[in-house]
């Protein structure tokens, strides 16, 4: 059950900034450490930079989510871009389609305490995160 | 603001990155670096982020680019005041920046500049002598 939950759409660079603030400032509300809020950030920086670069823009849905007295942040980032025909390459450290590094997806992976992809050929991508306090 | 500003401070140039940059602004930084130093000969580039929250694999990237850059260039390249959190989360993300020289301040990364070009002037010094 979500205490609160916003869709942001993610269609520039600039909207990969935004949301970078966006995810602080719900970090921060929970009262995630400093350094789980940077972990946070940067996995989001990287998810929202592949929603747009890889996916053809996109939206990311902020939640902020409770288990028993654990609060978290649950990020979801969707596009309708062309998808990942091979999820378990893509995830591997090292593993780029272009000019990154290919530590986006293993390395946001993580970041976090929990990480879903999912994935069809032509019809885009979704990737949920979830930072837990 | 669409340039991050490079201040020239003798044969050094010194870049503070104040900004939540967007892809493009760290582009334009990389271009305008390199074409600063071939303009004024520099010798080496200090590059502070004390005030980045977040180094992401496009900003390490950047980051790394701009010392290989320099290095063809004939410069060293310091990056200076990184974040503890920051330094944190970039080597778990899989980034431990090889290649690339720190210092934990301003003060500390001018005095390491300062010694390379030093050491690099005497190497040449002694090459001059054996021909």
């Amino acid at each position: 059950m979500a205490l609160k939950s916003e869709t942001y759409t993610i269609r520039s660079s600039d909207d990969v900034v935004r949301v970078r603030q966006i995810a602080r400032a719900w970090a921060s509300e929970i009262k995630l450490s400093l350094v789980d809020q940077t972990k946070l950030v940067t996995a989001t920086s990287e998810l929202a930079r592949n929603t747009l670069e890889h996916g053809g823009g996109g939206a990311m849905t902020a939640e902020m989510v409770e288990n028993g007295i654990r609060r978290g942040i649950k990020l979801t980032f969707t596009d309708q871009g062309p998808g990942i025909a091979n999820l378990e390459l893509a995830l591997q450290d090292g593993y780029t389609t272009g000019n990154g590094m290919g530590l986006g997806l293993s390395g946001s992976k993580r970041l976090v305490n929990e990480f879903d992809i999912k994935s069809e050929p032509g019809l885009g991508t979704t990737v949920t995160i979830v930072r837990w306090k | 603001m669409d340039r991050i500003p490079i201040l020239k401070v003798g044969d050094c140039l010194l870049v503070t990155i104040q900004v939540d940059m967007h892809d493009e602004l760290a582009m334009s930084l990389q271009e305008d670096l390199t074409m600063q130093i071939a303009k004024h000969a520099s010798r080496g580039v200090l590059i502070d982020i004390s005030s980045l929250e977040i180094v992401d694999s496009f900003i390490g990237r950047m980051l790394a680019n701009i010392a290989a850059m320099s290095r063809v260039l004939d410069a060293q390249t310091v990056v200076t005041g990184m974040q503890p959190a920051v330094a944190i989360t970039l080597v778990e993300l899989g980034m431990s920046l090889p290649g690339i020289r720190t210092a934990l301040n301003v003060e500390r990364g001018m005095e390491l500049l300062r010694e390379f070009i030093g050491r690099d002037a005497e190497a040449e010094d002694v090459d001059g002598a054996e021909e």
